[in-house]
């Protein structure tokens, strides 16, 4: 599990979000939402130690994050970056870079780390893509690739930014499937969106940034009946019930 | 794999023929059989000594800081993530040059010493780039800009040592433009040991490479200490270009080109492409030192003129290339 415990997040000793408490849970879709330059980013790579609370701690299983080794951190929690660079290597290759935290003297994978590798390319239904170039696959075909390095860390966790951005329907559902599978096999996962319907029919959880404040907290059903994601979005959202579940509009 | 293993065998065939060519043609010319011969230590006569005191050390000292050039040209272009960097033209070279420059005016007898504070020159001239680097957000320009910066200061510094001393840089021809006449087994040997660790290091450290090659966040993310792999990668870069430059002085565009075509040929996944700049490298040089010597008979012009030649032009085609975004 990680806690963010009254995270103050932001760049240059200037905080974009203040004051910040909730936990990605085991078993759970925890969403970040809010609208743009609300500080969701910010607060995910302060969540992964890629930035340093201004304020605040992050505890992974209750251990402080700064006294983690790297390594460690990153066998605890993965990180799907919104920027996917995609150098000239196979796609195999980039999964087995996921088995990088386990990686030991003499700094070779091992045949466990391949097989934990390709298990990885399977479960992200990238096993096809195994020996293509990266630098040869679409937008979806290179996110299914960088999920793959990351189940292939096996952390209980996994934090994604932005994984619809750019992606069709047809993928953004995938990805939300997925992120839905991964908590259903008790990881925690956490993402970061303002695509509004699609994160709300997909969360437990919501935590709902705006004006540099953790704004709402809570299941779908809690945030929208408090009426913050009207007042940080300003717009109007409905929803109406479909043999789906809710489903969210907004006008 | 398989295809990747096939590059890597035609870039050892290229480089043994290069080699083995480069041996044999000169001022007089050697039939292979009596190459072996004097290999084997069973030659005698002119042949044997042209071979063992004069071609032997060239040709060594030749495959050697090509391949020492290429690999830190392909190692300093992942670190800073920039596809025109290369050791001479983010200063690196020069950096080693004037410290082998120092060296020499101040210690003239001790050649074994010149390729350690070749690296320390080296070394030096890339923290700075990768400082400046980081304070500056690592425009591509910038860095190149700061690597003229530096190497004109450099060039300044070895011009004002030559001028104290005359004597400095007596043990080379055409340091300042890179050429390899006159090169002795004496200088090829520490060098070229210096190089074969940095070597080892760098492959030891393939993976480390690769995954700072995704970008410094998602490599922190993986758990790679970034800033911490970022210095020790260049410091081996370093130690690469100053073994080169202690033998062969500022010779350019080696580090800049070999990885560039060993990139077509093998993609970017560190440890082939790696092993493919260092036989790339030593076939280059090899070649073009072969070139060099033999192609204007009796002239013989230095190697670094010949590879700026080439190598200019391939870096402003590069740049033009490259021009629009940034690679990551």
């Amino acid at each position: 599990m990680i806690e963010l415990c009254h995270i103050s997040a932001g760049y240059d000793g200037r905080p974009v979000v203040e004051d910040v408490s909730f936990a990605f849970r085991p078993g759970e879709v925890t969403v970040l939402l809010g609208p743009n330059g609300c500080g969701k980013t910010t607060l995910l790579k302060t969540a992964l130690g890629l930035l340093a609370p201004l304020a605040g701690q992050v505890l992974y299983d209750g251990a402080a994050l700064q006294t983690l080794a790297p390594a460690e951190a990153a066998r605890k929690a993965a990180y799907m970056p919104q920027n996917r660079y995609a150098p000239r290597i196979e796609a195999r290759r980039m999964a087995l870079h996921g088995r990088f935290p386990y990686l030991s003297f003499p700094r070779q994978y091992r045949a466990a780390d391949y097989a934990a590798a390709d298990a990885a390319l399977e479960a992200a239904g990238a096993a096809e893509l195994a020996g293509r170039m990266m630098d040869t696959l679409s937008g979806g075909q290179r996110q299914k690739v960088y999920l793959a390095m990351a189940l292939a860390q096996e952390a209980p966790a996994i934090l994604m930014d932005e994984p619809t951005t750019w992606l069709d329907p047809k993928h953004q559902l995938e990805v939300m499937a997925t992120a839905r599978r991964l908590a259903a096999g008790g990881r925690a996962v956490g993402l970061v969106s303002h695509e509004l319907s699609l994160a709300l029919r997909t969360a437990d959880r919501v935590a709902l940034l705006a004006g540099g404040k953790l704004a709402a907290w809570g299941s779908p059903e809690e945030v929208y009946r408090s009426g913050a994601l009207e007042e940080a979005f300003g717009v109007k959202i409905g929803r109406f019930e479909t043999e789906k579940g809710w489903q969210y509009y907004y006008l | 794999m398989a295809s990747k293993r096939a590059v890597l065998a035609g870039a050892a065939a290229l480089a043994l023929l290069a080699g083995v060519l480069s041996l044999c043609v000169g001022a007089v010319a050697l039939p292979p059989g009596e190459l072996l011969a004097a290999l084997s230590g069973r030659g005698e006569g002119t042949g044997a000594a042209i071979v063992l005191y004069v071609r032997l050390p060239r040709t060594a000292a030749c495959m050697a800081a090509g391949a020492a050039l290429a690999v830190a040209g392909a190692v300093i272009q992942t670190v800073l993530a920039n596809p025109l960097a290369s050791p001479n033209v983010i200063g690196v070279n020069a950096g080693a040059g004037a410290a082998v420059a120092l060296c020499c005016a101040a210690a003239p007898t001790a050649v074994g010493l010149t390729p350690l504070a070749a690296f320390a020159g080296a070394f030096g001239s890339a923290m700075l780039v990768l400082a400046v680097a980081q304070r500056a957000g690592a425009s591509r320009m910038t860095l190149i800009l700061t690597g003229v910066a530096l190497s004109s200061i450099f060039s300044a510094a070895v011009d004002l040592v030559v001028t104290l001393a005359p004597d400095a840089l007596n043990g080379y021809t055409d340091f300042r433009v890179g050429g390899l006449g006159g090169v002795t087994m004496a200088r090829v040997g520490p060098a070229a040991a210096v190089g074969a660790l940095c070597l080892a290091g760098v492959l030891l450290l393939s993976n480390e490479l690769d995954v700072l090659a995704l970008g410094s966040e998602t490599a922190r993310s993986l758990g790679l200490r970034v800033g911490r792999t970022r210095v020790l990668l260049l410091a081996l870069a370093a130690g690469l270009a100053g073994a080169a430059v202690s033998v062969a002085g500022l010779i350019g565009f080696v580090g800049l080109i070999v990885p560039h075509v060993a990139r077509r040929f093998l993609g970017e996944e560190s440890r082939p492409l790696v092993l493919g700049c260092a036989l790339g490298g030593a076939a280059l040089l090899t070649v073009c030192d072969t070139a060099a010597r033999t192609l204007f008979a009796p002239y013989e012009i230095p190697v670094g003129v010949a590879l700026s030649l080439g190598g200019g032009p391939f870096f402003i085609w590069l740049v033009l290339r490259q021009k629009g975004g940034r690679r990551r």
